[in-house]
């Protein structure tokens, strides 16, 4: 920027440095305990686990996409029918929490909080 | 200015003895309590989660259920240690192996008892050093310029690197990591758009809030997911009146108590390192300094004392610079300044002169809470079976549900889960691979507080590096930063020699 001896890529710049540098020598003292490149963890070879944690992260992603169409109630629902179960509970165990659950969030937080929730299709309905 | 007036203290008074900030505090403390008592679910994690919650109330019940949630969870990780063998927070992680060591020789009570009584003595004296020592610091604090501003965020920064345990070079790579974030958006002292990609939501800076969620809860909930199959095993344990026998505990190591105290204290008003450092450093020193140190590890309760009061009153200890600069002294501070700035109370030195009265009512909830952990504690205790019973594969997600709706909430956009997840998912891999988090939050927290610091020193001085240390204050902080800075580089360099050699 003119006229500016410390501008915005001052800060960012030195960062850059620093993570370089660090960067550098991470791999130097990796390279001397002889470490392997990447390990695998353990639990990869649970498929509980493994399904959860994909179930987990996948049912993020879906809530970022579908949030502001399908509203919070569905995909709350859906989302909480989805971890339960995969985490290992039964059918009639999974239906009835996720529901539940679902309304709970919604009167404590949408009731008697005031929190914001996204209402979507049931806009017109939103009480 | 900050001088305590009846007038003051009245209306303190007032603002926390009303029924409905008591049902706050009460409610934030049985969730403090479960949350605690959970393997898995932290007092830094509480913390994130009661933000949303605390969104539309009013400054003093916001805070102050924070504060009774993360004194109530810091005991409560004693119960599952004695019981489980495993921490119900890592700020119980130093002593688990000696709690449960206890319980398997049939002191199970008198070591849940001692968490329980000292957590409270360790609680009240950070508390007593919190409000003693904050206004006083704000008053040296008034005088501060940029210089003074820019070491102390540099020497928090220092610190959180090299008291983060394990690998400090980690530690710094997740410090500049958070500072890397720190920087995006407009919010610069050029006003110049950095890293947006000509995005709106980057435009404005990353929010924090969503990013802590996910870093110290949905990472948390991922680690969960991955332990799914792993049984927990209860030990029996009988336990009838939890407090027989505390008194003559506290007459018979009244030194431990107290080095655990200020020991704590100190390390939580260092910034960085929180609680979990503080238990381990005073366990550590317990045992140094005992005169039995070959019973440690086999259920002595000695070290459990001193640690038990040490992380407890780290927990008020952070508080001091958190109020006083706007630094935190520890990841759940962290937390706070955001909330504090949400809720008008600005954190700085001028906060005892613009609203003390709502300072002074943190204080008495300081001492509420840490009073209130004597009956709740012991029901706690009565109840930890059944706590420790809940079924971790409805727990998990429905406290991911409701990590979502807070991080939407925030900025009422999706974008805010999109961030959970992403800094969810580095926060999980991070703590995987030996990456402390608490110095990335710091970075984030601190970063504009940095760069803004240091711009305006250096127009100030034009561009001469010295004019840092020409004030007296500025110049002994700078001092002390580049120590703190050295001390660490040298012993490693010394170290690797060795290596070298041997």
């Amino acid at each position: 920027m003119p006229g500016q001896k410390f501008g915005p890529a001052w800060f960012p710049g030195l960062v850059a440095i620093g993570l370089a540098l660090c960067g550098v020598a991470l791999v130097f003292s990796a390279a001397r305990e002889r470490a392997a490149w990447a390990e695998v963890p353990a639990w990869i070879r649970s498929h509980r686990a493994r399904a959860g944690v994909a179930a987990l992260l996948g049912g993020l992603l879906a809530y970022v996409l579908l949030v502001d169409r399908a509203g919070f109630h569905f995909t709350g629902i859906a989302l909480l029918a989805l971890w339960v179960r995969v985490l290992g509970a039964s059918w009639r165990v999974t239906l009835p929490v996720a529901i539940v659950a679902t309304l709970v969030i919604h009167l404590a937080f949408y009731k008697l909080l005031r929190v914001p929730l996204p209402w979507g299709v049931l806009e017109r309905w939103a009480f | 200015m900050g001088v305590l007036s009846a007038t003051v203290l009245a209306q303190a008074f007032a603002l926390v003895f009303d029924p409905y900030v008591l049902w706050v505090i009460l409610a934030s403390a049985v969730f403090g309590l479960f949350v605690g008592a959970v393997p898995g679910l932290t007092a830094t994690m509480a913390t994130a989660l009661l933000v949303p919650v605390t969104f539309f109330m009013p400054p003093v019940p916001a805070i102050a259920s924070i504060v009774t949630a993360t004194a109530m969870a810091i005991f409560a990780g004693d119960i599952p240690s004695c019981l489980l063998r495993m921490p119900g927070t890592p700020a119980s992680a130093a002593y688990t192996d000696e709690a449960y060591a206890m319980t398997k020789k049939g002191q199970g009570e008198l070591a849940l008892g001692s968490g329980l009584w000292f957590s409270i003595l360790g609680g009240l004296f950070g508390t007593a050093v919190l409000i003693t020592a904050a206004p006083t610091l704000a008053e040296i604090a008034l005088k501060f310029s940029s210089f003074e501003y820019f070491w102390l965020v540099l020497l928090g920064l220092a610190s959180a690197v090299f008291l983060a345990l394990g690998n400090p070079l980690k530690g710094l790579v997740s410090l500049l990591l958070g500072l890397l974030v720190a920087s995006v958006g407009l919010d610069n002292p050029a006003g110049f758009p950095r890293f947006t990609f000509g995005n709106a939501e980057l435009a404005g800076g990353l929010t924090l809030i969503p990013i802590m969620i996910g870093m110290f809860a949905v990472s948390e909930i991922l680690r969960g997911a991955t332990r799914i199959e792993q049984p927990w095993e209860m030990a029996q344990a009988r336990i009838g009146n939890v407090l027989h026998g505390m008194w003559t505990l506290t007459k018979r190591y009244p030194w431990q108590l107290l080095r655990g105290s200020v020991l704590g204290t100190a390390i939580g008003a260092l910034p960085g390192a929180g609680a979990d450092i503080a238990a381990w450093m005073s366990y550590a020193v317990s045992k140094r300094f005992s005169k039995e140190p070959q019973k440690f590890g086999t259920g002595h309760v000695e070290g459990i004392i001193e640690a038990g009061a040490s992380n407890n009153s780290a927990l008020a200890g952070a508080w001091i610079p958190a109020l006083v600069f706007g630094i935190p002294g520890d990841s759940i501070t962290a937390i706070v300044i955001g909330v504090l700035y949400i809720k008008g109370l600005n954190p700085g030195p001028t906060i005892f002169m613009n609203n003390a009265p709502s300072v002074y009512a943190i204080f008495l909830v300081f001492i509420l809470a840490n009073l209130l952990m004597l009956p709740l504690g012991i029901a706690a205790i009565r109840a930890a079976k059944q706590m420790l019973r809940a079924p971790r594969e409805i727990l998990l997600p429905v406290i991911l549900l409701f990590c979502v709706v807070g991080a939407f909430a925030i900025n009422n956009s999706a974008f805010g889960v999109l961030l959970m997840l992403a800094f969810g998912v580095v926060g999980y891999l991070m703590e995987e691979n030996g990456f402390p988090i608490a110095p990335a939050i710091l970075g984030m927290v601190l970063g504009a507080m940095l760069e803004e610091n240091f711009i305006s020193s250096m127009i100030k001085a034009d561009g001469r590096v010295l004019a840092f240390f020409e004030r007296p204050i500025a110049g002994s902080l700078g001092v002390l930063t580049l120590a703190v800075l050295a001390v660490p580089l040298i012993y490693s360099l010394r170290r690797s020699r060795y290596w070298r050699r041997g």
